[in-house]
């Protein structure tokens, strides 16, 4: 019950990992159907309809329901351990951002048993998600799912901004925070600037689908290009929500396991920023075929290239951090060193692709799919499986096994190339992409089949990572403090897992790695910035829950025209926050001599 | 950190700022500005994109009629006046005279509301529905959008009234109040690019 309420950032991370690796165990499930689908020519394993479904309800639930919260439940774990704070700044939107997200998945994925699934891309184009092409319901519960889940990463995207910017430890200076912290930071910023042109091609999707609006029907003066805009100038800058991330955790891990200070940190910094700047500037790269024209083609094609260069700053910085450092090679340390090599690739591909003249011919192959699975498997996902074996011991005061961690490092890592390489050299073949089969005969088929045997290698590193977690359980929590020994910030301070409180008193930040500082100078803690005294934490509830449900409701009403359903449902959502404003919630207080006890996760 | 700072009963001079709280609602709520501000951005992008086709229905040139939508402009310009003179009154620490400021506010924004809702039925009457033409469709989604806004700060803001006569005028509510203003201010900004780029630039036909 207490999970259902909580609204502790060590607890909703926990519920962000669960929720995530659920998804991402579906939506794997999904690529591996598609795989084997793909696996021979003109097979019929699935039929052409389902295979649409498949591709549509893998691409949207492995972006927005499982890559993006198996970041939120590592931002939530580990930012306000690293400024040094109590929690976020908003406890209670942080648990309504989780279950708004959870609840928008779950409608999502209900699809499948309504046996009415988005089958329009993760795109959505129109006129193919229109009312006309998709009639069925099933573009509907994309819509409303992803509307729903899209309110709680926005309230993740504010709370995050807020609590980097006010809730830093004394002495923490922006120039001094760790890199992930940064990472998230200008992650947060993204959310907030990109995810409200979403919400509106939504919203106008949603009116063309349920109330006859025209905003993309070109018989009533409607633009098929205005959607292909709205949704990239979300859409690019998404990407880069995934990857900014993924920045940050490299550069913790990589500077961990060689002991060394991250080179290049102000360059870091700014390249960063940089590269969260151009993003913003690039999206109709997705568009060169649409016919925008040689010069929108030509600007969007150089401002592309650019973004190369700030992305080579941090490449080489991670290099050179590794360069002559004592790099221990940990499960987490070998995803992160895995990453470099093939996000350079990805990297690489990218700047053919954006090469407007070229696009052509790649536009819609399989050279496409490889491009975008190396930046994001390759990338975010090696990512993620760096920081989730890096800080699992912060978050569960356990070990994971290291053994079994190469193992799924290895499988996973080989699998990964094994499927997308070759994809490559099939779309400059030219095999188009989202088309359910295939002629044989055609040099199509030894590369499918060698794909689909690379996609079954990363299932079989997903459930030894799986295996990892529950063999872990039953282990004691033994995790030292600073479990790598090696720990460079403030989370590696603090018990492992951290008392409710995060820090019984405040700690006082020197300088940059402000825990290495210290060890350097012989300290064994921090210096406190503030007595030890009574500690205000915020009271748990259960509205967000019941907020979230009721959304959830309204989505189902509107969607099958119960319009009464609908206002009942946004009734509920509406109520609880006349509640939440009329009734006074203090909090309660941890006094000094209860903060001892009670190490919970 | 909390509240209990101020034990002496005495209010300090900007008593929205007075605890960490109420600053990270301050600026949570500014970086929602930001939000705000690409959604309304998109939504003119969409209508700019879209105000020509008109279809079989009515241009907004037949359509608009100035002088009420320059009425319904006055009333929130001033609903936005009378906010800041609640947020003074709240600087001076004058719970009656901010109350009386807020609501003034939400008795103009409730003739705003009830000016765009007759606005809207003229113009469903001269064949102008939401589902008439890619122009309808665009403008009621924005316009709307921002009557919307304008709905739920009226409600917001008389939560708000509600809490300060229950709790009085303390480092809670202070902020709320400050808050709800910056909002109503937001609303206000928008309604003016609204006048300009939907109504004045529909009337002249650019
Ligand atoms: C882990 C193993 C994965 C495999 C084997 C895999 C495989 C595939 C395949 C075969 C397609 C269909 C391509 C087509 O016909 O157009 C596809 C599409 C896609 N995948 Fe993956 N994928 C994997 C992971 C991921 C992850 C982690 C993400 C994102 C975080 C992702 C995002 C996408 C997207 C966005 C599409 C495009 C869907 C669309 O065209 O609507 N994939 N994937
Ligand atoms: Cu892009």
């Amino acid at each position: 019950m207490d999970w259902l309420t909580t609204v502790d950032h060590k607890k909703i991370g926990i519920l962000y990992l669960i929720a995530g690796l659920f998804f991402f165990l579906i939506g794997g499930l999904e690529a591996i159907l598609i795989r084997v689908q793909l696996m021979k020519p003109m097979n019929d394993v699935v039929s052409s309809d389902t295979f649409n479904e498949l591709i549509t309800m893998h691409g949207t639930t492995m972006i927005f329901l499982a890559a993006m919260p198996l970041l939120f439940a590592l931002m939530n774990a580990v930012i306000p351990l690293q400024i040094g704070a109590r929690d976020v700044a908003f406890p209670f939107l942080n648990s309504l951002g989780f279950w708004t997200f959870f609840f928008g998945g779950l409608l999502l994925n209900l699809s499948w048993f309504a046996g009415t699934v988005p089958d329009a891309g993760w795109t959505s184009y129109v006129p193919l998600a229109g009312p006309n092409y998709s009639s069925g319901h099933g573009v509907d519960y994309y819509v409303i799912g992803l509307q729903i889940a899209g309110i709680g990463t926005l309230l993740g995207g504010i709370n995050f901004m807020a609590t980097i910017i006010n809730m830093r430890a004394p002495g923490l200076s922006f120039m001094r925070l760790p890199m992930f912290t940064w990472a998230i930071f200008i992650t947060s910023a993204l959310i907030v600037f990109a995810f409200p042109a979403l919400t509106v091609g939504l919203v106008a999707l949603m009116f063309d689908r349920l109330f006859q609006a025209n905003f993309f029907e070109v018989g009533n003066g409607g633009s098929g290009v205005l959607w292909e805009h709205i949704f990239w100038v979300f859409g690019h800058p998404e990407v880069y929500i995934l990857i900014v991330p993924a920045f940050g955790i490299i550069s913790e891990v990589v500077s961990t396991f060689s002991r060394k200070r991250l080179f290049g940190y102000s360059s870091m910094v700014f390249a960063t920023v940089l590269i969260a700047f151009l993003g913003f500037m690039v999206w109709a790269h997705h568009m060169f075929t649409t016919g925008l024209g040689p010069v929108a083609n030509g600007l969007f094609s150089i401002a592309t290239m650019l973004i190369a260069v700030p992305t080579g700053v941090k490449i080489f910085n991670w290099l050179f951090t590794l360069w002559g450092g004592s790099i221990k090679f940990t499960t987490a340390n070998l995803f992160a060193i895995g990453f470099i090599p093939t996000f350079v690739m990805g990297g690489v591909t990218g700047v053919m692709l954006a090469s407007a003249p070229a696009d052509y011919q790649y536009h819609d192959t399989y050279f496409v799919v490889a491009h975008f699975h190396y930046v994001i498997v390759g990338g975010l996902i090696f990512g993620i499986f760096a920081g989730m074996h890096y800080w699992w011991p912060k978050m569960f005061g356990r070990m994971l096994n290291e053994t079994i961690g190469k193992i799924t490092f290895w499988t996973f890592f080989i699998g990964f190339h094994l499927t997308f390489f070759i994809q490559h050299f099939l779309g400059l073949l030219g095999m188009p992409r989202r088309v359910y089969t295939y002629l044989g005969g055609q040099g199509y088929d030894d590369m499918n089949l060698i794909s689909t045997i690379g996609a079954f290698f990363m299932g079989i590193g997903t459930i030894a990572f799986l295996l990892n977690i529950f063999i872990t359980w039953a282990k004691p929590r033994n995790a030292a403090a600073d479990a790598w020994e090696d720990g460079r910030s403030l989370e590696w301070t603090i018990p492992s897992p951290p008392p409710e409180y995060n820090f019984k008193q405040v700690p006082l930040v020197r300088g940059y790695d402000a825990w290495w500082k210290e060890k350097m100078e012989g300290k064994t803690a921090m210096t406190p910035s503030e007595p030890v005294g009574s500690i205000h934490m915020p009271s748990p509830s259960i509205l967000p829950l019941i907020m979230s449900i009721g959304l959830f409701i309204a989505g189902f009403g509107f969607m099958y025209d119960r319009l009464i359903i609908g206002g009942i449902g946004l009734a509920i959502t509406l109520g609880c926050m006349v509640v939440r404003s009329l009734i006074d919630d203090h909090g309660f207080h941890i006094e000094p001599e209860d903060q001892d006890e009670g190490v919970k996760a | 950190m909390s509240s209990h700072d101020h034990t002496d009963g005495k209010l300090p001079h900007e008593p929205e700022k007075a605890t960490l709280e109420a600053r990270n609602k301050i600026l949570g709520f500014w970086i929602f500005l930001g939000a705000e501000t690409v959604l309304f951005g998109t939504l003119f992008a969409a209508y700019l994109a879209l105000r020509h086709n008109i279809g079989d229905g009515p241009s907004s040139e037949e359509l608009f009629q100035l002088p009420m939508v320059f009425a319904a402009t006055m009333l929130l310009l001033t609903s936005s006046l009378t906010s800041v003179f609640a947020v003074q009154a709240l600087h001076h620490h004058n719970k009656k005279s901010m109350l009386g400021w807020l609501i003034v506010t939400i008795v103009l924004g409730l003739v705003f509301l009830g000016l765009e809702i007759y606005e809207f039925r003229e113009y469903l009457h001269e064949g102008h529905g939401f589902t008439t033409s890619a122009f309808s469709s665009s403008f009621y989604t924005l316009v709307g959008f921002h009557g919307a806004h304008v709905a739920f700060g009226v409600v917001w803001i008389a939560l708000v009234i509600g809490q300060v006569l229950k709790k009085g005028l303390t480092v809670v509510t202070a902020p709320k109040v400050y808050i709800s203003a910056i909002y109503w201010h937001f609303i206000d900004v928008v309604w003016v690019f609204i006048f300009t780029v939907v109504y004045l630039m529909g009337k002249v036909a650019v």
